[in-house]
């Protein structure tokens, strides 16, 4: 048993940890702040290979591993939880689905330019009446022909109209049930395939969610993905890799909040001395710290397990419960380090807050992961 | 077109702190990295790569740890990395580092040999020009731009203490660059995920052809006198005004100590 990263894996923190400091802290409040897409940092991630990190160099990715990514997506994530949510969903939801459930033709026409960051990715699974109960899927997929014809709405979904590649879910038997959902491979500007309504939110302010559109929108039967039926196969396996990046998103803000308190409490003083000389001051960050390393080693554990190929299910949803339940609990003690500052936006704690509580939402609530965890180990 | 550049690791001095009473660097935990100005140098290689598709081979003297920084030269888009490593070559000073440089680069082919300026555990800016003195070759110092015309010849813009130069030199030449000149790119995933899979080439003494007695410890004449820690100066004063209020208070306080 080793706990320690391999040189490779260093040399790759270094890189990324430099990265996120100097190309994506900097623009963190302003993203918040102006609820804008940063397109900048994903044409720069882009350039040096972060769009395709988990993807064999055949395909044009890096050939690096899911540890190696959620890395990236925690040290993304500790400077602005935006850019980290961006590079998962692109990855987990839109990349891996391609490589792990395409043909090979899928993989050829789509991989190269997904990885290559030259196209984002995005996953639509969710709508207005299928939420955490995602088999009640009301959009249809009726094969006519060569193509199959798609109509209903899906929404919440990430990375929305910077996307050019959707993996959209559709019923193509509803008297199947969860059997007759069937997953397809949707790009942009496909006829009859339009945005709805674009979401204020809370949190992850910069990363763009919207809702997807089908209108007799006409698909190619190559571009069913899996088999006719597996869809919801694919769904959940998917969501299995999202989590290890939704809780790396989570263990990042976390630590970045983290960072954040350690510097202000030796700094602001009152009574006469720093924050940080007193004893509840200490005892509580000892528990928030001790939470933050807990949470990292079940995110390397499930990316490891991921890497491995062994099941990693359960793993990935423990570490997606309490890596979004630390970070909620983090961010929240650290504006309470902050006192009044820390509820401004001149701090960044405030912010880191917000985003946070998405990360015990979305990818399966926290509740879900809990139905995931019991249901192993009751089978 | 062949470039080969000299890198070496160095402490992070920006985190480096020293021992109030011994004088002395406290290194521990302090993270190596390698030199600015030989990084700026690496980033200079590889545009030229990127233009004319040179064939970049770096060099690095040091200990076995120095293979870090080699790694991250693949890691940035270099070809070729040499590890010069040999107990003979222990204690070097700047004459017998370069007299080591020199002696592995007599085995090379190469248009440009680029080095940093000067490496910041010891700011002495001797090796690159020593380098260039030992192979006999022309060389620019304190690089801030270089244009290449494809052929032979280098156009080279030189920093200097109160302007720049302009200077046409043909290859095979030598240029220490400066930090400032060219921004390193990041490294990127692939070659990072590639960089330990590479082969790093190992060479020792046997490897290069030069007189024992002008390598390591026996080849260096200098010797350290004494190193002490300049004493922390007075605090200063803080003003966060505008331009033209701080230019009168810079001027009034010059006035005050009859600088001016
Ligand atoms: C910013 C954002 C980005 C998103 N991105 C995407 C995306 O890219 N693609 C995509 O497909 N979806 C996306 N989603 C949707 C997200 O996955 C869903 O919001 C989430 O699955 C919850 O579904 P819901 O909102 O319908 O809540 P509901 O299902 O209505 O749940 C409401 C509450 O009820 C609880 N609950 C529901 N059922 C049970 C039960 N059986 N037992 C106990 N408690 C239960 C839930 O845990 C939750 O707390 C995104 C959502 C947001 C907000
Ligand atoms: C929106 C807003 C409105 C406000 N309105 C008003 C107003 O109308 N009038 C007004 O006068 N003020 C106002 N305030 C100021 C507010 O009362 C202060 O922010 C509050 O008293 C906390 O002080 P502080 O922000 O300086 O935090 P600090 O005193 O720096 O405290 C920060 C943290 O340090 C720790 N800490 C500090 N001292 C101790 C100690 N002795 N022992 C253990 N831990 C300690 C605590 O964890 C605390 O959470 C407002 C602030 C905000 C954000």
């Amino acid at each position: 048993m080793d706990f320690s990263l391999t040189k490779q894996q260093q040399l790759f923190l270094q890189m990324i940890r430099e990265f996120a400091e100097k190309e994506v802290k900097p623009l963190a409040a302003e993203i918040d702040e102006q609820e804008r897409f940063p397109m900048e940092t994903v044409e720069k991630m882009a350039k040096i290979g972060i769009m395709g990190i988990p993807v064999p160099t055949q395909y044009g990715g890096a050939g690096g591993s899911n540890l190696m990514y959620s890395i990236a997506v925690e040290e993304l994530s500790a400077a602005c939880a935006t850019t980290g949510v961006v590079v998962s969903a692109h990855t987990s939801l839109c990349v891996a689905p391609i490589l792990e459930h395409g043909t090979e033709e899928q993989k050829q026409k789509y991989l190269p330019k997904l990885a290559s960051g030259e196209w984002i990715g995005a996953f639509g699974l969710t709508e207005p009446n299928a939420g955490t109960d995602a088999s009640a899927q009301q959009t249809t997929a009726v094969p006519d022909g060569d193509n199959y014809i798609i109509n209903g709405s899906k929404i919440f979904i990430t990375n929305a109209e910077y996307a050019h590649v959707y993996i959209v879910f559709a019923m193509t038997d509803k008297s199947q049930g969860v059997k007759g959902i069937t997953a397809f491979i949707i790009e942009k500007g496909t006829p009859g395939f339009t945005f709805g309504k674009k979401e204020k939110k809370l949190g992850i302010r910069g990363s763009a969610t919207s809702e997807l559109i089908f209108e007799n929108c006409v698909i190619p039967k190559e571009n069913l993905l899996g088999k006719v039926g597996g869809g919801f196969g694919i769904a959940m396996k998917t969501l299995d890799g999202g989590r290890v990046g939704i809780a790396a998103q989570a263990l990042g803000i976390a630590q970045g909040a983290m960072n954040e308190t350690v510097k202000y409490i030796k700094e602001r003083k009152q009574f006469g001395k720093p924050l940080s000389a007193f004893q509840n001051t200490q005892f509580q960050l000892a528990d928030l710290q001790t939470r933050v390393v807990a949470a990292r080693l079940l995110v390397r554990q499930a990316a490891y397990k991921k890497d491995q190929g062994v099941s990693y299910s359960a793993d990935a949803a423990m570490a997606k419960l309490y890596a979004s339940e630390t970070a909620m609990e983090v961010t929240s003690k650290a504006i309470q380090f902050h006192g009044g500052y820390g509820y401004t936006r001149e701090y960044p704690v405030e912010r880191m807050l917000r985003d946070a509580k998405i990360t015990e939402i979305y990818e399966g609530t926290s509740e879900v992961q809990r139905m995931v965890i019991s249901a192993a180990l009751l089978k | 077109m062949k470039i080969v550049v000299c890198i070496k690791q160095v402490p992070d001095t920006t985190e480096i702190k020293i021992n109030p009473t011994t004088g002395t660097l406290i290194r521990d935990g302090v993270p190596s990295i390698i030199n600015p100005d030989d990084k700026a140098g690496l980033e200079l290689a590889l545009t030229l790569k990127d233009k004319f598709n040179a064939h970049i081979t770096v060099i690095t003297m040091g200990p076995t740890q120095a293979d870090a920084v080699l790694r991250e030269a693949f890691a940035m888009g270099v070809d070729r990395a040499i590890h010069l490593t040999d107990r003979k070559f222990a204690g070097a000073d700047t004459l017998a580092t370069s007299h080591a440089l020199a002696g592995a680069l007599r085995k090379l082919e190469f248009d440009l040999l680029v080095t940093g300026r000067q490496a910041i555990d010891g700011d002495t800016a001797q090796v690159g020009p020593q380098i260039a003195e030992h192979l006999d070759l022309p060389q620019v110092s304190y690089l801030e731009h270089l244009e290449y015309d494809g052929k032979k010849t280098f156009t080279i813009k030189r920093a200097t203490e109160d302007g720049y130069e302009m200077l046409e030199v043909d290859g095979p030449c030598v240029v220490t660059v400066l930090s400032g000149a060219y921004k390193p790119r990041y490294m990127n995933v692939r070659g990072i995920v590639e960089a330990y899979n590479r082969e790093v080439e190992m060479w020792g003494f046997e490897q290069i052809e030069v007189d024992e007695k002008k390598l390591g410890l026996k080849g260096s004449p200098t010797r350290v006198h004494k190193a002490f820690s300049r004493g922390v100066k007075a605090a200063g004063e803080l003003y966060e005004v505008d331009t033209n209020e701080a230019v009168g208070i810079i001027m009034s306080k010059l006035k005050e100590k009859f600088i001016i």
